[in-house]
């Protein structure tokens, strides 16, 4: 029998375009129970089904929430949260926690990207979020993996064996797409050209804001294709800090969001 | 769950004045179009309206038609019709959709004032490309399709400063219009009815400067969404003395509510700036976007782009000249900035959000690092959104909302 620990929590939940996540923290900001699961068409049953599924991880009852904060598109459809913040509030504290100083956030989601900028208190002094557009976000990764029949996962693997990347010069997803179609009637290998798309991405995000301070990248396209933050590292010529959960930022942000709430009523 | 929250800003009692006295003057036009008892100038919004208004035409101002159909959200239906006839979706969605609604028979005129059918038809249309271009290819279309004169006045875009020259050439261009317009309406220029004229629009022009100038007030009376709305008789009554009236009596109620302490938005926590053209098919959700996270936006550059304190009855043609080139719109990055510079201090800003309207380039001042130089120098925070003045197709509502709430709460951690 599994006998559950009665201890208080804080949960986050990130409804994202794409993807939902749920964090679980516990009263030392540790997280217990965490889940992603693609978002759907139902909102609310997705967030119950990924609380249900991080809540049993942590082993911990519904009844030990303390707080939960939803963000993210989809954060006013999430039953159980006690309160919305943005998801660019999150990412924000999410990110800080980790790398407490001065820093500039970038966020590959599947249908925006952010640059927030956070002072050396982690206030916010200013975020991007893209313009009405695919080009740069993993819409655009998953628009091209469709286009030439490989797995979304297979891409990282793909660019880096690419020894001439291939360069695309459209901003806009469907004319990328023709382009693609053109290196592929001229005979070009397919890692180049995947290359040639992680290139695209990172190109349209630089071209967001100016990069300052320590760079973080976060987002679940960071989280599953590692070898764009090395091309992003080498285009703005920075090291870059990638968190432990580059996915969960938002949620653990939420997370982190419900404990300060509290402590602030309790106080 | 996170409940949406429905605010909605203070009715203003004023109001229906101001909507008999616009009905008054469509059911003129209307009259006027059918029976050709009076002649009718077509005009730019900022245009020489009291020239033609001392010559006794009935002056009709298709831009004003334009925020109709974008009120009405009429526009993004109209759009393609111009777009099919050549007009680019990414030039002024007023003028496409102005001419969409001409192709397709339609205005929000019929909706709004039972009986009229049509917009009033022209006997000469009279534009100023103070604001841009597009107005004088707007009416150019217009003149070739009803086959009657359009007229203009050509004007000097980005000085930083207004000299005398630019003053003197305005002034030859609008006395240059006094001939044709006399033949055109069959009557003598009266330069006596003109400084007439010209008076009225100078005293409506400070009575809606003060309007305005109420929402300096703590807590505002008065919200950028309410001018947009009240600014109607400044644009299409300007000249005359219902117009007058109206801003008394608006006046003589903002003046009180501030008196009451009586704010616009409940619990005022910000105060905003509104940079670039409103998004007229959201005028309702953006404000109570706004006013639902306490956030007043209580002043705009687009609600002041008509006043004129530059009249002088005294001297009618240069005085208009000038008062018509002052415009924030013709100006220079430089000059604008130093207007935003004073509005901030004045209105007491926490925030500028800019427009970023797409088929509207001149009014959309975030696209030369406006934005970034004004944050670096008043130290205030702005965000810009993506959108258009009546293209609803280029509108993403969910992203507006997380920007202008992720803003509030950037506002509010920067209180903390």
């Amino acid at each position: 029998m599994n006998v559950k620990n009665s201890k208080p929590v804080f949960v986050g939940t990130d409804v994202g375009a794409s993807r939902t996540k749920v964090v679980v923290l516990d009263s030392e900001k540790k997280i217990i129970g965490q889940c992603v699961k693609i978002s759907g068409t139902d909102f609310t049953s997705t967030a119950n089904l990924c609380l249900e599924m991080s809540l049993k991880m942590a082993n911990v009852d519904e009844k030990d929430i303390i707080k939960s904060i939803s963000t993210g598109y989809g954060r006013k459809n999430v039953s159980f949260a006690n309160d919305t913040i943005t998801e660019i509030g999150c990412h924000a504290k999410g990110c800080y926690h980790y790398f407490p100083t001065a820093i500039t956030i970038i966020d590959i989601g599947g249908q925006d990207n952010k640059i927030i900028k956070l002072d050396k208190n982690g206030k916010r002094s200013s975020f991007k979020m893209n313009r009405k557009c695919a080009a740069g976000t993993g819409a655009f990764l998953e628009e091209m993996s469709a286009r030439l029949d490989i797995p979304l996962e297979k891409m990282d693997e793909l660019a880096r064996q690419s020894e001439e990347m291939v360069k695309l010069g459209s901003y806009c997803t469907v004319f990328s797409a023709t382009e693609v179609l053109e290196n592929i009637r001229q005979g070009k290998k397919l890692p180049d050209i995947v290359k040639g798309l992680f290139f695209s991405v990172i190109k349209r995000i630089t071209e967001m804001d100016s990069i300052s301070e320590k760079v973080v990248m976060t987002g679940g396209v960071v989280a599953h294709n590692p070898y764009l933050v090395n091309m992003m590292g080498k285009l703005i010529e920075r090291d870059i800090w990638v968190p432990d959960y580059p996915q969960l930022s938002g949620a653990i942000g939420a997370a982190l969001y419900a404990m300060e709430k509290e402590s602030i009523r309790v106080n | 769950m996170g409940e949406e929250k429905k605010v909605t800003r203070k009715k203003i009692e004023a109001t229906g004045t101001m909507n008999k006295y616009m009905a008054d003057y469509f059911y003129e036009l209307d009259r006027a179009s059918i029976s050709g008892d009076k002649k009718i100038a077509w005009c730019t919004s900022v245009g020489p309206a009291e020239l033609l208004l001392s010559m006794d035409f009935l002056v009709y101002y298709p831009e004003n038609h334009g925020a109709l159909l974008g009120t009405s959200r009429l526009a993004s239906e109209v759009i393609p019709n111009a777009n099919a006839l050549g007009f680019s979706p990414d030039i002024c969605s007023y003028l496409t959709s102005d001419i969409g609604a001409y192709v397709k028979g339609i205005t929000p005129l019929s909706k709004a004032f039972e009986g009229i059918e049509s917009v009033p038809k022209p006997d000469v249309l009279v534009f100023n490309t103070n604001q841009c271009r597009d107005v004088k290819d707007w009416f150019a279309w217009y003149s070739r399709e009803l086959n009657i004169p359009s007229l203009g006045i050509h004007t000097h875009r980005n000085p930083t400063d207004i000299d005398e020259n630019v003053v003197n050439s305005i002034a030859i261009q609008m006395e240059d219009l006094v001939e044709p317009l006399e033949e055109i309406s069959g009557n003598k220029f009266d330069k006596e009815e003109f400084k007439r004229v010209v008076a009225l629009s100078r005293e409506c022009s400070e009575l809606w400067k003060e309007v305005l100038e109420t929402a300096s007030a703590h807590p505002s009376p008065f919200t950028f969404f309410d001018g947009t709305i009240h600014m109607g008789p400044a644009v299409v009554l300007r000249g005359t003395q219902q117009a007058v009236d109206y801003y008394k009596l608006l006046l003589k109620e903002l003046k009180e509510r501030v008196k009451n302490n009586d704010g616009a938005v409940e619990d005022e926590q910000f105060r905003l700036y509104w940079e670039g053209m409103p998004v007229w098919g959201r005028l309702r959700a953006h404000s109570e976007l706004f006013a639902g996270l306490k956030a007043c936006v209580l002043a705009s550059t687009y609600c002041n782009s008509w006043i004129f304190t530059d009249f002088d009855p005294e001297d009618p043609f240069t005085s208009m000249a000038k008062a018509y080139s002052e415009l924030f719109i013709t100006k220079s990055d430089e000059a604008k900035e130093k207007y935003m510079k004073r509005m901030i201090d004045f209105f007491k800003i926490d925030g500028v959000i800019y427009h970023d309207a797409k088929t509207c380039p001149n009014n959309s001042n975030n696209r030369y690092g406006m934005p970034q130089r004004l944050e670096k120098e008043t130290g205030v925070p702005s965000l810009t959104i993506n959108g258009d003045l009546n293209d609803l197709r280029l509108i993403s509502d969910e992203q507006t909302k997380t920007n202008v709430e992720a803003f509030i709460e950037q506002l509010e951690e920067n209180t903390m």
